[in-house]
């Protein structure tokens, strides 16, 4: 059989760094192909020049045997490959319907919006789906954001699709349902390109496997010939993963209570509704969701970014609900926020100022109104040491740094204070496997010294991993508080998706 | 009485209309473009030239439109090919324009030409009070209300116009659908500076007709501020520059009968109007969802890694 999609040895340079070195993929029709390989290996780079976004420096691809070179989208278009990108392509201030249009091809001059309408109805009714075409994108959940993004892709009748980690923002039942429509189109002869580093998802969805590192193509495995083990050994290669072992020890009292939380955010709107819930001294407590319904509006409050419109928090016995951040910060509150390079760190800075973000008042980093340089490098240089950051060479800004290591950096002056409580969004959050294992190693040891914690993760396995107990939240509430020992993962989906427990 | 002011206020309000129009289409498509006064300029110039050697009223509307289109296109290539800052190319296109027309405007002063005549819709301007005020214009009025339905149909009735909304609001879906975000965004940069370069023909073909050195007089920073208040849509920025022009007319009747009020300070009032409109229009904006287009402002580069 001939492959439909055939790419072969295309290079890829970005200003100082080599995402595609060598990579070479077929896809065949009525399969679903995974491309599994850890964040920076080059999966994405890899889908945008096959989307036209890039442009390879060398390289071929194929499409039915003949060559085709991409220039532009709309070349990719034309061949009929379709891609739900990871950050969706959506125009949020435009309705459902305007943005399916926007894919429609031949669409006429004057819009014919009834009879696309028409369309769009009966793709929603042959696969179920339940979706207001007038409502303006921004409403809609992440889940049904991404319907739209597959319903843009039907309408144009694509024969290769392209999903880029589709189920990071999905609880296990809308997956469940994703991976069923998958099956249907896969049924239909369509080709499926599936991007994921989850490897449950990768065994039970995949007809082939091609593993990526560092920008080359490793090896491509058909079913039967591979198992997790397998695949997990692939894809990390030599590199080293920190070992790290969590004790059993006993919990302390409480020591951040949070007692009937109401948060609005920016649109008048309920982030939070009379959330409560208690964090106990030396507890890791995990807080399971699907990102958005609240999480990040729970950990501005308890840092301090965010006023509550109504309830306290309580951190021992002094009320920090009123704190400015840096009122809560000196009170004992660490934060490792959601989205590092803009929150986390001053990127044009350097490392060793990045640091002292959080303690450059500390007289020691200071003579009367001048910086202490000195100081300064020395607790940079202790701080690289004992967190294994590769900086770089000195006054390098921290910009230049890999995902993993502005983690640690983030860590590192987090951890540097001594906090009683960290609140964590996301830490892992597109690490590769040894940083993402050294973050879980910070945290643990941590606890062993009776700090808190509170992980916000949208990786069940993470929180099923490290955490005490595991809190869910759908829609800015408390759905329950399950004890990781003692629960599935089904379990915690069924509450993520807003069913109470009884 | 009534109907002298509200016809003084169409007149004054067209050719601030015809200028936020064109603001309205290059920020749309994502641009800004603070160089709508040097554009006002350039159109009034090369507009009360044409008509003055060719005596051809048509001809210089047309020259006008296509002489602040190619200045425009200086904004356009800077910003949109070379994804060069908005606000730097924008003003230095002000100043541009301020002294090139100064420059070559300078024989010109002094000069008048016929403009446009009054042209009275025949049956409409019989109605008494409406008539004299809204229907007995000259052309450039009646191309200035068309224009803004036309703007308005193109937006939410074509195909084009729901392209060119999707590149100001994210120009990556769009590019990814296979709109080619480049061309829309030039376009509307040209035509956007052509419609400019018409509010400012409207001034020293209808308004005044002779040319006067900087005879813009701020109106194109009014159209700036104005696209804010209209929320980026057509028929409220009809609302808006009427507003304007209704202030403006005000203060020059408030002038002609005689009070003891400084005339400096009453030219000031449609000014005053403005900042305040604009104050409250944006504090009502704050609670709501901005009509802002998202990518207002950015450069679009395809292989930029965020």
């Amino acid at each position: 059989m001939k492959p439909v999609l055939e790419i072969k040895k295309v290079i890829k340079t970005f200003p100082g760094v080599k995402a595609l070195d060598n990579v070479s993929l077929s896809i065949y029709e009525g399969e679903i192909h995974t491309l599994l390989g850890e964040n920076g290996a080059g999966k994405s780079t890899l889908m945008n020049v096959l989307n036209g976004l890039y442009q390879p420096d060398s390289g071929e691809i194929f499409i039915d045997g003949k060559e085709n070179m991409f220039l532009s989208p709309k070349d990719s278009i034309k061949a009929g490959i379709g891609m739900v990108h990871q950050h969706f392509m959506l125009v949020r201030n435009h309705n459902v319907l305007e943005n399916i249009l926007l894919s429609v091809e031949g669409l006429k001059s004057v819009l014919n919006k009834k009879a696309i309408r028409k369309q769009v109805e009966e793709i929603l009714q042959r696969f179920d789906m339940d979706i207001n075409l007038d409502e303006p994108m921004w409403k809609l959940s992440i889940g049904a954001q991404q319907w739209v993004e597959l319903i843009k892709l039907l309408i144009r009748d694509c024969r290769i699709l392209i999903l880029d980690e589709p189920t990071a923002v999905l609880t296990p039942q809308e997956s469940e349902k994703l991976f069923d429509f998958l099956g249907r189109l896969r049924s239909e002869g369509k080709s499926i390109i599936f991007i994921s580093h989850k490897m449950r998802e990768v065994m039970a969805l995949s007809d082939r496997v091609t593993i990526l590192k560092k920008g080359t193509t490793v090896k491509e495995l058909t079913k039967g010939n591979f198992d997790e083990a397998l695949l997990a050994k692939l894809m990390i290669g030599g590199d080293d993963i920190p070992k790290w072992e969590r004790r059993e020890k006993s919990i302390g009292e409480d020591i951040l209570t949070i007692s009937n939380l109401s948060v609005d955010n920016d649109k008048g709107l309920a982030d939070l509704h009379e959330f409560s819930m208690e964090l106990k001294k030396g507890e890791i407590l995990g807080v399971a969701g699907v990102a958005g319904n609240g999480q990040k509006a729970l950990a501005e409050v308890i840092t301090g970014l965010k006023l509550p419109k109504d309830g306290y928090i309580m951190l021992g016995d002094c009320d920090i609900t009123k704190a400015c951040c840096r009122r809560s910060m000196i009170a004992g509150i660490a934060h490792v926020p959601e989205d590092r390079k803009s929150m986390g760190i001053a990127p044009e800075m350097s490392v060793d100022d990045n640091l002292i973000l959080k303690s450059y008042k500390d007289p020691k980093f200071r003579k009367g109104f001048i910086q202490n340089r000195k100081t300064i490098k020395k607790n940079a240089e202790r701080l690289i040491h004992a967190f294994d950051i590769k900086a770089g060479p000195p006054g390098n800004p921290v910009r230049l740094l890999s995902g993993g290591n502005i983690q640690k950096v983030i860590i590192a002056r987090e951890m540097s204070l001594e906090p009683i409580v960290l609140v964590a969004l996301y830490p892992t959050r597109g690490l590769d496997i040894g940083s993402a294992e050294y973050v879980h190693k910070v945290i643990v040891e941590a606890r062993a010294k009776d700090m808190s914690t509170i992980l916000i993760s949208e990786d069940l396995d993470e929180l099923l991993k490290l955490s005490d107990r595991i809190a869910v939240m759908f829609r800015g509430t408390l759905t329950g508080i399950v004890d990781p020992e003692n629960t599935t993962r089904e379990a915690i989906g069924l509450l993520m998706s807003g069913e109470m427990t009884g | 009485m009534i109907e002298i002011l509200l016809f003084a206020t169409i007149k004054a309000g067209t050719p601030i209309l015809f200028a936020t129009l064109g603001a309205i289409v290059m920020e749309r498509s994502g641009i800004i473009n603070l160089g709508i006064e040097g554009l006002m300029l350039i159109g009034a110039l090369s507009g009360f030239v044409t008509a003055l050697y060719t005596g051809s009223l048509f001809l210089a509307v047309v020259v006008s439109f296509f002489a602040s289109m190619a200045v425009g296109s200086i904004h356009g290539i800077i910003t949109v090919y070379l994804r060069g800052n908005q606000i730097v190319s924008g003003l230095s296109l002000t100043m541009f324009g301020i002294g090139l027309t100064a420059l070559f405007g300078r024989g010109m002063v002094g000069k008048t030409i016929s403009g446009f005549d009054k042209f009275h819709i025949p049956g409409l301007s019989k109605i008494p009070v409406i008539g004299p005020a809204l229907f007995r214009h000259d052309l450039l009025v009646y191309l200035s209300v068309l224009i803004v339905v036309l703007v308005s149909l193109f937006f939410y009735k074509t195909k084009w116009g729901l392209y060119l909304r999707s590149v100001g609001e994210n120009p990556a879906a769009a590019d990814t659908s296979g709109i080619n975000v480049l061309k829309y965004r030039m376009m509307a940069v040209l035509v956007g500076s052509g419609l400019a370069g018409l509010g400012g023909c409207y001034l020293s073909l209808a308004y005044t007709p002779f040319w006067m050195e900087n005879m813009s007089a701020g109106r194109g920073w009014i159209a700036v501020a104005l696209v804010i208040f209209a929320q980026w849509n057509s028929t409220r920025a009809l609302a808006g520059a009427y507003l304007f022009g209704g202030i403006n007319a005000l203060q020059l009747r408030m002038q002609a009968v005689g009070t003891t009020i400084s005339p400096h300070l009453l030219a000031m009032l449609p000014y005053i109007f403005t900042i305040i409109v604009l104050i409250i229009a944006t504090m009502r904006l704050e609670k709501g969802s901005s009509p802002e287009p998202e990518s207002l402002g950015l450069p679009y580069d395809r292989e930029d890694r965020k």
